[in-house]
């Protein structure tokens, strides 16, 4: 997003928290969400697939809503106006293929009208067919492993060319030119940790009753769509299902975050853009001091960029009422890893740890081969870590991300199990020491973790810190 | 202690805002650009910074001249007094089009540990990759202050046109500067010409001016990767070559043989160049050009010149250098056609090398005697 489209909808947030009837103010944020979904989707080389991506989103995410809801609570009659929009809209914006004005809704020329019909009605005798079924548990998890498919087409490099080399095929384009970038689905990583929550929470009785509004609002909400934070349904709905009470503190704290926010991402990060580590620079760095800045850099870029973000989506959030959670809690500070893994993209560490790294925990304490402490902290912590850089993809630099953290959090969790009395005993002072070296130590393990987050390939990983590490002005 | 009005803040902050941009509109903002973090921070520049492709080279394009001399290695600290200091001025041929800046007329120069009246002769890279008179005008008279000992001015017969005068974002953007020169040199620039950028009050202000600000910061935060990577433009491993199959067009610039119009050349602006450097000797260059062979070789040179214009250029030239005195070389056909790059005046490190052991040979020999 750049600058002044992120004022048109900090903009367009003001006017819809000024909405205040419910009905009309749910409809209204669906409506803008769905419209967002379109619009933020970025254009791509396979003809019309970057209005089929957005078309898809809307379309699982009903899907979803269906199965996670019981049929008694669907209530079809009180959907009809969502599901009038969700298909109107599409359907409008289809239409405007026909218009010589561009619209800058969607990226391109949506496909043809009857094309997008065809898909609406398909879709929903999908929704009809899910309804009249008698679902059990097996379609949540059949749901919930076509999700993770769905993620690990889109994630793995090899499987994602393959892909894009078919819907090329099935486009009549050049094969030869296919590419994972060309799956570029907008927010999907998100939107798919939102449905992967909601299918689990159904599947253990814990998820609430929502409408089918209220359920796409909260996956596609325009301001989180991009870049988080991961919400919970029970908690949104909440803001949602409330009438916002725009105070002026309230709008006064939302303006705060905006302002702050927009310095972060368009001041500070784009900025430090301009010298921070990438894959081009990674090679041509002479020398160590400057391998550093570059790699300070980055640290602090991807730290502006990430939390700049959630500060805007968060302001965007309470000019319409919502209190949307915190993603960063000034992670840069933290004098060791877990605290740093509790400050930074604090959503996402709490979705893997409530939905992978404690029912691992669980199923391994309950198996039958006595796991040692050591072990056990060891195994979660890796898998969990490794799970979180396959997240971001799946090739080996973001293995070794993974790894490097993983590892990481378990020397963390020995050296603190060890030390911990002995630091207590220490005066304030040395304890205040002890603090300072532990943030040193924290971020400069981080910082070399973002080496593999921010390069490609090993090679350029391992030279690169050979250049951080290296003695002589020429490496 | 009740919390502040977001509406106050609002306003107190947008009229703040507004005070700030008349300010600045009002205020002389000229010395911006000397605060500079090159030659404390980062490195200096080895040549001026140039360049359409940011991101990957690390340099940009901007018309703030106080910014741009800033940010070169000449600005670093005053010439001591061994320094024997030689600037070179000129088009993208000098400045370096696809060459490091160790491959330039300057750094090959500088490699070859010249002595020069007992000192150590140091060549700074003044050249800047556009084509006028004018320009180089510009920057020869900035140049005076860092008291060089020796200037070399490469010249094309491109540059003369009067059209091509204020041809050049660089000139057109500094007003100011040529009004300055107009005044000073008593050249035929015209005060009113509209390709001149004059800007009114708004366009003063910092919402007017955003871009030229944003420009400034841009150009101090590549410093760090300018001094991290010592890359100052992008070197593409394939480019279209000099064109050497020609057309049978023999205009130049609204000129038609077999009679060159001088009154249609900045001689005028010229002249000043070689006036603003006073008592300092200059060398003047007629910078090599490809000689082509290819397809309608017999009626042009290259790309850019006629044959007929361009030998009536290479006359006047010498004839004006004879009665003048100029310290001249004319190395139009110094460089074979194979070391030319991806333009008629481009050269490759080679073709480079054989101008700076010509230059190298005439400045030890002849600037001392001055």
């Amino acid at each position: 997003m750049n600058f002044p489209s992120t004022l048109i909808l900090i903009g367009l947030s003001a006017l819809l928290g000024r909405i205040i009837w419910d009905r009309w103010r749910a409809l209204a944020l669906l409506g803008t969400s769905v419209l967002a979904v379109f619009a933020f989707q970025p254009a791509l080389p396979i003809r019309g697939l970057d209005f089929w991506l957005p078309s898809l989103t809307l379309g699982l995410t009903t899907l979803c809503w269906v199965l996670t809801t019981p049929a008694p609570q669907r209530r079809w009659r009180e959907q009809l106006p969502a599901i009038a929009l969700l298909t109107v809209l599409p359907l409008l914006l289809g239409l405007t293929r026909y218009l010589d004005i561009p619209i800058p809704v969607t990226a391109s020329l949506p496909p043809q009208w009857i094309q997008i019909a065809i898909f609406a009605l398909s879709l929903a005798s999908i929704a009809i067919l899910l309804a009249r079924l008698h679902l059990s548990n097996a379609a949540l998890t059949i749901a919930f492993i076509f999700i993770l498919l769905l993620f690990a087409v889109l994630k793995i490099p090899a499987l994602a060319h393959e892909t894009s080399t078919l819907l090329r095929q099935i486009n009549q384009q050049s094969t030869t030119l296919a590419s994972p970038l060309d799956l570029r689905w907008l927010g999907f990583s998100y939107i798919a940790f939102r449905l992967l929550h909601t299918v689990r929470d159904r599947q253990n009785g814990r998820l609430p009753d929502v409408s089918l509004p209220e359920y796409i609002i909260y996956v596609i909400f325009f301001p989180a769509l991009s870049a988080g934070p991961i919400d919970r349904i029970e908690r949104f709905i909440t803001d949602l299902r409330r009438s916002p009470a725009l105070t002026g503190t309230s709008l006064g704290l939302a303006g705060q975050r905006l302002v702050i926010g927009l310095f972060k991402k368009f001041v500070l990060a784009d900025s430090l853009s301009l010298l921070a580590l990438n894959s081009e620079n990674a090679t041509q760095v002479h020398t160590a001091g400057w391998a550093w800045v570059m790699l300070y850099a980055y640290a602090f870029q991807i730290y502006f960029d990430f939390s700049g973000y959630t500060d805007i989506a968060i302001g965007m959030g309470k000019l319409m009422g919502f209190n949307l959670p915190e993603n960063f809690s000034a992670p840069y500070l933290k004098p060791n890893l877990t605290q740093f893994w509790n400050s930074w993209h604090i959503t996402l560490t709490q979705w893997f740890r409530s939905y992978f790294f404690n029912p691992l925990t669980r199923w391994l304490r309950s198996s039958r081969y006595a796991w040692p402490p050591a072990l056990l902290i060891l195994v979660t912590q890796l898998a969990t870590m490794l799970l979180i850089g396959f997240w971001h993809g799946v090739t080996w630099p973001f293995v070794l991300w993974g790894l490097w953290h993983g590892l990481g959090l378990f020397v963390d969790n020995r050296w603190s199990t060890l030390t911990r009395t002995h630091i207590a005993a220490l005066s304030p002072h040395w304890q205040a020491v002890f603090n300072v070296c532990g943030v040193i130590v924290t971020f400069h393990f981080v910082a070399l973790g973002w080496v593999f987050f921010a390069l490609p390939s090993l090679d350029i990983c391992f030279h690169f810190l050979r250049i951080l590490f290296s003695q002589s002005p020429n490496h | 202690m009740n919390a502040p009005s977001p509406r106050n803040i609002a306003f107190k902050g947008l009229a703040l805002f507004l005070v700030f941009n008349i300010l600045f509109a009002v205020a002389p903002t000229d010395g911006l650009g000397k605060l500079s973090l090159y030659n404390r921070l980062f490195q200096g520049r080895l040549r001026l910074p140039f360049g359409e492709d940011s991101a990957h080279s690390y340099n940009l394009s901007l018309f703030n001249l106080d910014a741009m001399f800033a940010s070169h290695i000449i600005a670093a600290a005053p010439k001591s007094t061994d320094e024997f200091r030689v600037l070179t001025v000129g088009d993208s041929s000098i400045w370096g089009t696809l060459l490091r800046p160790e491959e330039t007329l300057a750094g090959q120069l500088n490699a070859a540990n010249l002595r020069i009246c007992g000192r150590t002769a140091r060549f700074y890279n003044l050249g800047y990759p556009t084509i006028s008179l004018t320009k180089d005008l510009m920057i020869l008279d900035y140049a005076q202050r860092y008291q060089p000992d020796l200037i070399v001015w490469g010249v094309t017969l491109e540059a003369f046109p009067r059209n091509k005068q204020l041809s050049t974002p660089l000139v057109t953007n500094n007003a100011t500067r040529v009004d300055d020169l107009t005044r000073r040199y008593q050249t035929s620039l015209q005060a009113d010409d509209p390709s001149l950028v004059r800007p009114n009050f708004w366009e003063r202000t910092i919402i007017g001016q955003r871009r030229p600000l944003a420009d400034l910061l841009r150009l101090q935060l590549y410093g760090a990767m300018w001094s991290a990577t010592g890359i100052d433009q992008t070197y593409p491993t394939d480019y279209p070559p000099a064109q050497t199959d020609l057309t049978t067009d023999e205009t130049f610039h609204a000129m038609q043989p077999p009679m060159l119009d001088t009154s249609q050349l900045a001689f005028d602006i010229f002249e000043a160049g070689l006036h603003t450097a006073g008592d300092v000797p200059m060398l003047i260059i007629n910078e090599p050009m490809l000689v082509s062979s290819g397809k309608n070789s017999q009626v042009r040179y290259n790309f850019f010149y006629p044959r007929w214009v361009y030998d009536a250029y290479r006359q006047e030239m010498s004839r004006r250098a004879a009665a003048q005195h100029w310290a001249y070389l004319d190395a139009w056909n110094l460089v074979p056609a194979d070391e030319f790059t991806n333009s008629a005046i481009h050269l490759t490190p080679a073709g480079e090398a054989m101008l700076a052991e010509q230059v190298g040979q005439i400045i030890s020999q002849q600037s001392c005697s001055k």
